[in-house]
């Protein structure tokens, strides 16, 4: 039953997304459209981050480090093969490459917790001056320039089965919001696999796990390189929106806004981190076309207020208050029901009172929940 | 042999600023266990701390010396009173809220200054000639504040009375607290300590790179790299970190190019941490301070 309307759930979310890929485009202006592309391209990289952290309980602040390397790949490979299919595919295998490679310094070192936020965050700001200083001819892979701190302009993506037939930036919307629904289906069945059972029960308890008989080591790196795979996946669409690459994918605001998409969104779910970098994103616009105050002052407020009030999210908190709500109300439709039962049959009110209470208790203890 | 000691100088510079630059967090990191993501904004504050006293007219040196650690000791004090208080015991939401806080550092600092330079103030002292070459005088005294700095910070954990209750408060916080110590007011006096030496080391090192509100996020990468390299030992741990990764660092970049330099001191972190995931003090030198 449960199961049932979990994947419901998960399809109905799913429609609504195929429904606004298809309204969208006949409704808003190319612009926007443009625009929504980048704030796809962050969504997919906020869900890769809700995949990692908030089922398998990996604290990775630098999540964009895979992003920017799915983005660099993408771009360097395209140009150096002249069409962007394998560039795609690429991308993404670099991507998952240099996290197992990570990965397994991580945990197989049993690195904590801690100390694994801030390899991570590290990877990601020495990835951003490494890149950085790429500029001039000496850099360049293949027929591709690094560009330094200018970074590279990405060619956008092509039919794949012709190379010539290049995307305009209206269809690019298509392939990126076509992107984000497939990857959160992707993301939802993983979690509901066995595998995803088992990061789950590491998440909960990794000593446990590890006594039952998993590998703890194995799931965590599988999973962590399942997530960079779909940060390079965000990495290729985030460059066909904006049209280039710049080292700033890798910049210390970048690891930020990522973390602060799925806190506000809420860990342990995958449409959380969605919404919430979707609403942040048009928050930084909307903050960017002023002057008075400052994007990193708000962040930073909305950062400490989350983690201090409402550390589990908004989603989360949001879906705990209807549940609580929806259970008290069938509680007091359940008293109403056994006080009427009890005014009509005088005899029979001890019987019914003994019978109401267990599940009155079982919804009270619900709704504590 | 010029050449040589020239070099040997610039590797030992290295190494000195990778000390200075992290002495601050490490002795958060080994107190606390808490790895205080806004370090690169304590260092961004006590920099700015002495640009605005410097232009306002104070001597340099009071500026550097004293203003600096005093202010943003004092932040760090507030800080930790106000926020990180309500988070012992839940490591990742200090970590969380630290980072929340670097950020709100860096937009009020750009909201007051301005996103760019800050009137820069030039080194004090000259150069000094090693045979043909020559090397910074101010290079030579932050050498010689960051090994006295070392120094009185062991002298302090080793000879004083609260160094001691640091000490036992570090390796048994609960037995600490059932002697009588308050955990809590040593807990605020190591974040204040802390970033009162974040806040000297971003002093020392404003007229050398100059400062911007963004400028924490040059050090951090390097800070916390060598802190979780060295492990939980405040002083063993920095200082082999950092002759290691300085080492490392200034060896690759004399050879090749600042680049390779610092992807050079990455892969040493990470195959050290693959080896001792602990850190250096985690395998070895497990008594050390």
């Amino acid at each position: 039953m449960t199961l049932a309307r979990d994947v419901r759930g998960m399809l109905a979310v799913a429609a609504v997304g195929v429904l606004f890929m298809l309204v969208a485009p006949s409704v808003l202006e190319l612009f926007t459209i443009i625009n929504l592309t980048t704030a796809i391209a962050l969504a997919v990289l906020a869900l890769s981050l809700a995949l990692i952290w908030g089922y398998g309980g990996i604290l990775c602040f630098g999540q964009n480090a895979f992003f920017g390397i799915g983005a660099y790949a993408y771009t360097i490979a395209a140009i150096n093969f002249g069409g962007s299919s394998w560039a795609i595919l690429v991308a993404i295998l670099v991507a998952v490459a240099f996290a197992v490679i990570i990965g397994y310094v991580m945990f197989y070192g049993r690195v904590s917790d801690v100390y694994l936020a801030v390899i991570t965050l590290t990877v990601s700001l020495i990835l951003y001056s490494l890149i950085r200083r790429t500029s001039g001819p000496d850099y360049k892979i293949g027929k591709s320039l690094l560009g330094g701190f200018n970074g590279i302009t990405s060619p956008p993506i092509n039919l794949p089965w012709d190379s010539s037939f290049v995307l305009f930036p209206e269809h690019v919307f298509y392939v990126a919001m076509g992107g984000l629904i497939l990857a959160y289906l992707f993301t939802s069945w993983l979690t509901r696999t066995h595998f995803g059972r088992v990061c789950v029960s590491i998440r909960e308890n990794e000593l446990r796990a590890e006594l039952l008989g998993y590998d703890v080591r194995f799931y965590k790196l599988a999973i962590f390189a399942v997530g960079a795979g779909i940060a390079g996946l965000a990495g290729v669409l985030f460059c066909n929106g904006v049209g280039r690459v710049t080292p700033d994918v890798f910049n210390l605001y970048t690891s930020a806004l990522t973390i602060i998409w799925v806190i506000v969104g809420g860990r342990g779910t995958l449409i959380g981190p969605i919404l919430g970098a979707f609403g942040l994103f048009y928050l930084t616009s909307a903050l960017g076309t002023q002057s008075t105050v400052n994007n990193n002052l708000v962040l930073g407020i909305i950062l400490v207020v989350f983690v201090l009030g409402v550390p589990k999210g908004v989603i989360p908190t949001v879906a705990d208050w209807i549940a609580a709500r929806r259970s008290r109300r069938a509680l007091r439709v359940r008293e109403r029901r056994m006080r009427m039962r009890r005014t009509r049959g005088g005899s029979g009110a001890g019987v019914g009172a003994g019978r109401g209470s267990p599940d009155g208790t079982g919804a009270a203890a619900r709704a504590s929940e | 042999m010029d050449l040589v000691a020239a070099v040997g100088l610039q590797i030992l510079y290295g190494i000195a600023n990778l000390a200075l630059i992290s002495l601050g967090l490490a002795i958060i990191f080994g107190m606390m266990r808490v790895i205080n993501l806004a370090h690169g904004e304590f260092l961004m504050l006590g920099g700015y701390t002495v640009v605005v006293a410097a232009n306002a007219g104070v001597n340099i040196w009071i500026a550097m010396l004293i203003l600096a650690p005093l202010v943003v000791g004092v932040i760090g004090v507030v800080v930790e009173r106000l926020l990180i208080r309500w988070l012992y015991g839940r490591m990742i939401d200090t970590l969380l809220a630290t980072w929340g806080l670097s950020l709100l550092f860096i937009g009020l600092v750009t909201s007051i200054f301005g996103a760019s330079t800050a009137t820069t103030i030039s080194p004090p002292l000259g150069v000094i000639s090693i045979g043909e070459y020559t090397s910074s005088a101010y290079e030579l005294l932050l050498i010689g504040i960051t090994a006295a700095l070392g120094i009185a910070v062991f002298l302090a954990l080793k000879m004083t009375n609260l160094g001691l209750v640091a000490r036992g408060t570090m390796q048994n916080a609960e037995m600490a607290s059932a002697l009588g110590v308050s955990t809590s007011r040593i807990y605020m006096i190591t974040f204040g300590v802390g970033a009162a030496v974040t806040g000297l080391a971003g002093g020392l090192l404003a007229p050398v790179t100059g400062v911007l509100p963004t400028i924490g996020s040059v050090y951090i990468a390097k800070a916390f790299i060598t802190v979780i390299s060295g492990g939980a030992a405040i002083l063993a741990g920095t200082a082999s970190a950092s002759v290691l990764l300085g080492g490392v660092n200034g060896i690759a970049a004399f050879l090749t190019g600042p680049t390779i330099g610092e992807v050079a001191l990455l892969l040493t972190a990470i195959v050290l941490l693959r080896l001792m995931p602990r850190g250096i003090t985690g395998g070895i030198f497990r008594k050390s301070l």
